[in-house]
């Protein structure tokens, strides 16, 4: 896969999960216990073979850059390519919106890079892929851009891009539906094109006046591309709102999405923590959780996702909950139903519960 | 390589022979410790967070393992353009290779890295011991006292004083007297094999001590002596707080469950940061039948059984209806359905099948050597 690069496109609509990323983005949101939401996009990059990666930031770019840095943690820091921030535009352009002129003003960098590929992904997904297949169907067809999908299981509101193909993958429609169903065929947000197609793509979509690029570039113009799309069918979730946000954490409770996540050949690698082993003390009572080093448990904790450094006091009592990096949950209180962002303390004896399809949420910081 | 002031020496190379089937195939070094870790994260964190940021770490018994987890050294931060780790194995010469004969032979014969660093102190360690210590205070000490060397002490029972190499020292903490293991013992202050020297003082007297084919070449047993013999200026530097030696089966078992108290002599929680180089991987996972006291997880694990009292690595598979109680599983080992494991090591990468029991007791802990699987009806292995 050395004649791919990979690009991550940070330009995602935060609006169906606005209490989490008030002061993030959705791509730095901390998930199962221990990993940011662009981990996995990244994972799957690296682990298929992409040694350079350009990272499209948004906005709000800090939490990103504090957890990517040099790349280091992903094996991207190196001599030669590795791992690139392509800041927004500045004020200039800012009466277009979307996010295709990120693309537009960032061209040069496409340009200068010697890959053949462009691997185009979202940092929202949660997978674990090895993009060579992709790579090879894309060029056993005479795609121009080849894109992957799941089959959804169950119904589900949301904006997502759905798919028609025929039988040899062909996409034969292409469109954002505000609900999906069981057997609808969901985009993934990736797409393999070859880079002097997406160049094109980019370069002419936004000199007439387009916005977005999935939108503009590609669903509005694809009649004029040879689009393909392959079928994923291992784990995938996409996180754009809340609720999506907790059912897919609470997925990770069972054992086999946990291995097929995390404990496979390909690993998802994140910023290394040196975090003690979790300390279970005598009246600790766990079950059916996830638990990262650095918390110490001297409660009960049934079918939650505790993060790094989390205090769980004597007598305290936590359901369904996840619970983000370094929050102190005192003794005696009981915590249902409850996403608590990091740094939050709930001081002794206190009653926090959510109803169980809408979670509480407590901001970061907060002290109750 | 840029100017250091104070190099660190590793002294990494043992056997460890009295932690038997746990040495089978790796140093003592690298054998796993606290749920996390490998005893030499200990000394390495150690000179990470004393601020030395130059390392030798010297190998010899069966260094793959070690030289394999140490890597570049950037989980020390010790992965630098100008300084770092260094990792310093016995090599050949025109007049043929010798093995390290000694302690102190092992630095005479790195002598020529030594002298590349250039360094104005050398200070030298062992990788057997477990402690958290900010080096630079002991160095401030030396420096203050004008040594020309100064060696860490630290306070032991009067009763377990006769196990150790005792100093005798003065008001001011100069050494005056040097009794390897004395019946009895005029002080209780005991030496920890860790040592600051001036480096032309050390070099003088490695180079004198390699000539004497009678020596044992040993820092404990030939240097020190002679230094103190020649009236050099020998200071103590008293340490206080944890330090455990866990060169036995018993020890490292028992260092293990000490963590484990409600408040534990070492806290690695409380203690400054101790690194390692950690695989990437995911919370452990405590199923729904599955019952956790007073024990340590660390990540990669699946637990769906009962764990008391015992402390587990990463990447562990705890089956259903398994019971581990006052045990030390070390990493990537499965426990499968059923099996009982009571008062055990279990080395990495090994196996006990359903419905085995590996039991042990208290004082004759049972171990299970690397990559060996327990059947059932087989009452555990012989203790190491």
């Amino acid at each position: 896969m050395k004649d791919v690069m990979g690009i991550i496109n940070l330009q995602e609509d935060n609006k169906l999960i606005r209490e989490l990323t008030e002061k993030r983005v959705v791509e730095s949101l901390p998930f199962a216990g221990r990993y940011r939401l662009i981990d996995f996009t990244l994972s799957s990059m690296v682990n298929s073979g992409i040694l350079n990666v350009g990272v499209m930031l948004p906005d709000k770019p800090r939490s990103v850059l504090d957890h990517l840095r040099s790349g280091k943690d992903w094996d991207l820091a190196r001599r030669h390519d590795g791992l690139f921030y392509l800041p927004s535009p500045s004020e200039e352009d800012s009466i277009r919106k979307g996010d295709l002129k990120n693309f537009y003003h960032n061209l040069d960098f496409f340009e200068h890079s010697s890959q053949k590929y462009v691997l185009l992904t979202s940092g929202s997904f949660v997978y674990n892929v090895d993009f060579s297949q992709l790579l090879r169907f894309h060029q056993n067809t005479s795609a121009d851009i080849t894109m992957v999908y799941y089959t959804a299981s169950s119904e589900q509101a949301g904006n997502n891009v759905v798919l028609e193909t025929a039988e040899n993958g062909l996409v034969t429609d292409l469109a954002e539906k505000p609900a999906i169903y069981d057997g609808s065929k969901v985009a993934m947000s990736v797409y393999l094109i070859e880079k002097r197609i997406f160049v094109e793509l980019v370069r002419f979509t936004y000199e007439h006046g387009g916005q977005d690029l999935l939108m503009d570039g590609i669903i509005r113009r694809a009649n004029e591309y040879n689009i393909y799309a392959c079928e994923h069918d291992g784990y995938v979730a996409h996180v754009d709102s809340t609720s999506a946000y907790y059912k897919s954490n609470m997925d990770i409770l069972q054992p086999e999405v946990w291995e097929e996540l995390f404990m496979g050949e390909n690993s998802i690698y994140t910023k290394g923590k040196d975090e003690v082993p979790v300390q279970y003390k005598e009246t600790a009572k766990i079950k059916n959780s996830l638990v990262a080093n650095g918390c110490v448990i001297r409660g009960e904790v049934e079918n939650s996702i505790l993060f790094r450094g989390v205090t769980v006091g004597k007598g305290v009592k936590i359901k369904n909950s996840i619970i983000m990096q370094k929050c102190d949950i005192q003794d005696d209180s009981l915590v249902e139903n409850v996403i608590c962002d990091k740094n939050v303390v709930i001081s002794k004896e206190k009653w926090l519960k959510g109803a169980n399809n809408y979670p509480l949420i407590i901001t970061k910081n907060v002290v109750i | 390589m840029r100017k250091t002031e104070c190099l660190a020496m590793i002294l990494a190379g043992g056997q460890g022979s009295r932690l038997g089937a746990l040495t089978k195939k790796i140093a003592k070094p690298a054998v796993p410790f606290g749920g996390k870790y490998r005893i030499i994260d200990f000394p390495l964190s150690n000179c990470a967070n004393s601020g030395i940021d130059k390392v030798g770490v010297l190998t010899q018994y069966r260094p793959l393992e070690l030289h394999n987890y140490l890597a570049s050294g950037s989980a020390w931060d010790l992965d630098q353009k100008d300084g770092g780790i260094f990792i310093l194995p016995p090599y050949a010469r025109e007049k043929g290779a010798d093995w390290y004969q000694g302690t102190a032979d092992a630095i005479y014969q790195n002598l020529n890295f030594i002298d590349l660093a250039d360094p104005e102190y050398v200070l030298i360690l062992s990788g057997d011991h477990i402690y958290t210590m900010d080096y630079s205070w002991m160095l401030e000490a030396h420096k203050m006292n004008k040594a020309e060397a100064t060696i860490g002490v630290i306070e032991v029972p009067w009763e377990e004083a006769p196990r150790f190499g005792i100093m005798n020292t003065d008001k001011t903490g100069r050494i005056e007297e040097f009794e390897e293991k004395p019946a009895k013992p005029k002080s209780n202050l005991a030496s920890m094999g860790i040592y600051v020297f001036n480096k032309n003082f050390l070099k003088k007297y490695l180079e004198e001590d390699a000539k004497d084919e009678t020596s044992s070449h040993d820092f404990g047993k030939n240097i020190i002596p002679k230094m103190l013999q020649d009236k050099a200026r020998l200071y103590s530097y008293a340490f206080e707080g944890y330090w455990k030696d866990v060169g036995t089966i018993e020890s490292l078992w028992q260092a293990n469950m000490d963590l484990l108290q409600d408040e534990p002599p070492f806290d690695l929680k409380g203690e400054k940061r101790i690194y390692s180089s950690t695989q990437s991987m995911p919370p452990h996972y405590i199923g729904p039948d599955a019952k956790v006291k007073n024990s340590m997880i660390s990540e990669g694990s699946m637990v769906l059984g009962e764990v008391e009292n015992s402390v587990i690595f990463p990447g562990v598979r705890i089956g259903k209806g398994v019971k581990v109680t006052n045990s030390v599983i070390m990493p990537s080992t499965i426990i499968r359905d059923g099996a009982v494991v009571d008062y055990a090591i279990l080395a990495q990468n090994c196996e006990v099948a359903a419905g085995a029991k590996v039991v042990g007791e208290l004082g004759a802990i049972t171990v299970v050597a690397e990559g060996e699987t327990v059947v059932a009806e087989d009452s555990g292995k012989q203790a190491g």
